[in-house]
């Protein structure tokens, strides 16, 4: 159902950074090839959340199952793209930009902010939770702002003394004044033209827009009353943020942020483990958060991770394979898992990695096309194949 | 009567503003003790000082990995970033190491392909070796580096199977560019790089963790056939086409431009590039001669060139950190540093794509700015830094100082820098709140006035530029 909705479609994305192991994240613990695959990094039969007689939860993913219970969950399984790449850094670019053949610098993202908000009217359109600015929300012009802490959120955060910051916050529209007042006039003489002036005139507006988006995103925390506890985790705490900026009606559309430490050669059950608890009660706060204030309606979540990791294991953990696994969440996505999970028949795996069946532009043009109601063609560069999970 | 009006001439700069101007340009700033000393010396024997980094000592290579072994190994880019960027703060052959940096903007290579630091470690030590040196030098090094090797494919290029790649931005970023060569010469040129590819590579195994790519001249894989490029022809292979370039007038065109767009100005003046190109051409493109007429020409010292640049965030952070003489030594905490500068745009040795990274007014938007500001006001807020404690003593020495007095000083000590008219109203409106200025000694709350006036201006726009 692509509805009308009283208010614009929101997307937040997490990013798992480090190639999440897609096998133990849901466990086909009905194959036994599994089990002869995975010696020691597996997950036993009786700890497994089931779904079915074949596939199950890992045992930490207690607090997101509710999700798949309500039929809110769709899994897409075996997401990757045509020849894998197994560096995290090219393969996330890949994810970022949407040219698994060559290097691109303009993130799928930032494209969409651009046709949200082209003249880029509202600087808070796309807010990122982390510091410095994934490529996925990178393209010239689109203004995005990267958020640590939303609390702490601010320019001149160092000036300590209270009265001096504020003082400082005052005078700083003065510093960034962009040339010209209400009646279209300059308010500085132009001088002989010095080659820095119209990169200064650039810089005052983008500075009184830095100003503006740290004024207004201030506002969120002072307007935020709620009663669910966040757990502690930092993507929770991120998570919080992003519910703090939501609820706070700055007509943000796009959110961001990432979890990292999914590369998990060595130690990966107490890693993994954790890092999905994390993620699960991270995301389960955030979505009551938004239903107790009755606005979960117009957000969807996007969970994702740049590769899978090798079918057999190393002993302690696993190495970098391909055929990810993608989650995405909300009121109204029609619940269950798509695409094929890929098979574990030694015959079927490239380099003893999964085959990837899901292209993730399909997934993207999913959600672009059937969430946001924005024409994915040129976003991911081509036309792909979509699911009904709206 | 007809008056002829003549536009005025932009004035030159001297003392020092020029001094200041060209720490900037030709290395990271300089302190105002530094460039009291260099004023002491003169222009042109610190220009001349600059041009000859061999005869400064370089940094203790030992004592860095001695406290930070992770650094030599470089086995994740961090460590490799973190290392550069101390070399940066430390170094005392500033032109050395603008050179580097220099080169890495145009040679770009990016660790994202790669997924192996050290052999990145290496490609920038290498251009550190031969930045100032022989042009044509230089491209037959890069040509062999390793790294480059990789990322531009050439390892796969063989007389059964070509790949382009490099033989194609060798020609259009690196030297003559677009518009001077043919779809044929990229063919040909890509011919004569057959077989340069490396030797067999170590795997990653651990505990052994990285080795060293290493360059290595296959006869086996190249085509030793006769080629035609750019009109001559002959049995080319890399070496041979390195020569053809550089007798190319617009190799001398290319090589004047992206220096005086680097060092002087984003909008060159053409009959300036000319007579660059020209130093270039005669001093058989010895990059020394060519930089020393740069930094001695009028273009140079012109007010025209003057804070005309965006700061990249490495000269941001880099200059911040000299200014405050913080991490003159190896201590905990430099990666967070290094880390500002990709918090700021500029992933140090991963670079976007091979067409590097986009400047001027690009290094800068909104997220960037935040980052630029809080972490710039952050350092010299901080009055414990020697760096701070010394323009407070400075400041201290001028006795009482009025808001605009104080405004002034600081400026001048953080630059000189020009301040707008708006901007320093706005300061002397900030400083005016606290009335005149009295640093009695330890009076820590007139030293943290002084912490604040130097947040606020490195906090302005003006601050930005270089």
């Amino acid at each position: 159902m692509s509805g009308n909705f009283s208010t614009p479609p929101t997307l937040v994305v997490v990013q798992l950074t480090g190639g999440n192991d897609a096998l133990n994240t849901i466990v086909p613990y009905g194959e036994g090839l599994y089990y002869d695959m995975r010696r020691t990094v597996r997950i036993a039969q009786e700890d497994v959340l089931p779904i079915d007689d074949h596939f199950g939860f890992h045992p930490s993913m207690r607090a997101i199952k509710p999700f798949w219970d309500a039929g809110n969950m769709a899994i897409i399984a075996g997401v990757g793209y045509p020849n894998p790449n197994y560096s995290h850094f090219r393969s996330m670019d890949i994810w970022y930009t949407c040219e698994p053949d060559k290097i691109a610098t303009d993130g799928w993202l930032g494209k969409t902010v651009h046709e949200i908000d082209p003249r880029a009217e509202n600087v808070l359109t796309a807010v990122n939770f982390g510091r410095g600015l994934p490529r996925a929300l990178s393209l010239a012009g689109v203004p995005v702002a990267s958020v640590a802490q939303l609390d702490t959120y601010g320019l001149l955060t160092s000036l300590s003394s209270v009265p001096r910051r504020q003082s400082a916050l005052e005078v700083f529209s003065c510093l960034y004044d962009d040339g010209w007042n209400d009646q279209g006039h300059p308010t500085e003489a132009p001088d002989t033209a010095r080659p820095g002036d119209e990169v200064l005139r650039y810089m005052g507006q983008t500075g009184l827009d830095a100003q503006k988006g740290a004024d207004i995103l201030r506002t969120a925390l002072g307007k935020y009353q709620s009663t669910v506890q966040y757990p502690n985790s930092s993507l929770a705490q991120s998570l919080k943020g992003i519910a703090q900026v939501k609820l706070a009606d700055l007509g943000t559309r796009v959110f961001y942020t990432s979890l990292f430490g999914f590369d998990t050669h060595a130690t990966q059950l107490p890693t993994h483990a954790k890092l999905w608890q994390e993620v699960s009660e991270g995301v389960a706060a955030f979505f009551d958060d938004l239903r107790a204030h009755d606005k979960a309606d117009d957000v969807m979540m996007l969970i994702w991770s740049e590769f899978g990791r090798r079918v057999k294991d190393n002993g302690a953990g696993t190495d970098h394979g391909a055929g990810s696994i993608a989650f995405i969440l909300g009121d109204h996505v029609k619940g269950g898992m798509y695409g094929e999970y890929p098979s574990l028949k030694p015959t079927d795996l490239t380099l003893g990695n999964l085959k990837y069946s899901v292209d993730f532009r399909s997934m993207y043009a999913t959600v672009l096309d059937q969430w946001m109601h924005i024409e994915s063609e040129p976003i991911v560069n081509g036309s792909f194949e979509e699911f009904a999970i709206v | 009567m007809v008056v002829a009006v003549r536009p005025p001439e932009a004035r030159q700069l001297k003392g020092v503003e020029l001094m200041a101007h060209l720490y900037r340009r030709a290395g990271f700033g300089a302190t105002r003790d530094q460039l009291e000393a260099a004023l002491a010396r003169g222009y042109e024997v610190t220009v001349d000082e600059l041009l000859h980094p061999e005869l400064a000592p370089p940094l203790e290579e030992d004592l860095i990995y001695r406290y930070w072994p992770d650094m030599k190994e470089s086995r994740q880019i961090d460590p490799a970033q973190s290392l550069w960027v101390y070399r940066m703060i430390n170094t005392q052959r500033p032109l050395e190491e603008k050179m580097a940096l220099f080169w890495h903007h145009l040679f770009a290579t990016g660790f994202a392909k790669l997924n192996h630091a050290k052999v990145m470690t290496n490609q920038v030590a290498m251009l550190r070796r031969f930045g100032l040196g022989n042009f044509r030098t230089l491209l037959v090094e890069i040509s062999r580096d390793p790294a480059m090797i990789f990322w531009l494919d050439n390892h796969t290029n063989t007389k059964r199977v070509h790949n382009e790649n490099y033989g194609r931005e060798l020609l259009e970023l690196f030297s003559i560019g677009i518009g001077n060569y043919t779809e044929d010469d990229v063919k040909n040129c890509a011919r004569a790089f057959t077989g340069w590819t490396l030797k067999p590579t170590i795997p990653a195994a651990q505990p052994y963790g990285r080795f060293d790519w290493e360059f290595e001249f296959r006869p086996d894989l190249h085509d030793y056939g006769e080629k035609m490029f750019l009109g001559e022809r002959g049995r080319f292979d890399g070496t041979d086409i390195i020569d053809i370039i550089v007798r190319q007038p617009s190799t001398a065109q290319f090589l004047a431009m992206r220096l005086y767009k680097y060092f002087v100005s984003d909008t060159p003046d053409q009959s300036a590039i000319d007579q660059l190109a020209n130093v270039g051409a005669e001093s058989d493109y010895d990059i020394r001669s060519m930089l020393r007429w740069l930094f001695l020409s009028d273009e140079f010292q012109s007010e025209k060139a003057y804070y005309a640049k965006v700061k990249s965030p490495a000269e941001h952070v880099v200059g911040i950190m000299r200014l405050v003489e913080d991490f003159t030594f190896p201590k905990h905490g430099i990666r967070d540093i290094a880390l500002e500068c990709r918090y700021m745009g500029q992933d140090l040795m991963n670079p976007p794509s091979v067409e590097g990274w986009h400047v001027g007014k690009e290094w800068i938007d909104t997220g960037i700015l935040v980052e630029r500001i809080n972490f710039a006001a952050a350092q010299v807020g901080d009055v414990g830094k020697p760096g701070v404690q010394k323009i407070v003593s400075r400041l201290r020495g001028m006795g009482e100082l009025t808001p605009e007095q104080l405004v002034d000083a600081c400026a001048d000590l953080l630059g000189p820098l020009q301040l707008g008219d708006m901007t320093r109203a706005a300061l002397v409106d900030f400083a005016s709140k606290d009335g005149n200025l009295a640093l009695t000694p330890g009076d820590r709350a007139a030293e943290e006035r002084v912490g604040a006036m130097l947040s606020m201006i490195v906090a302005t726009r003006e601050f930005q530029l270089v």
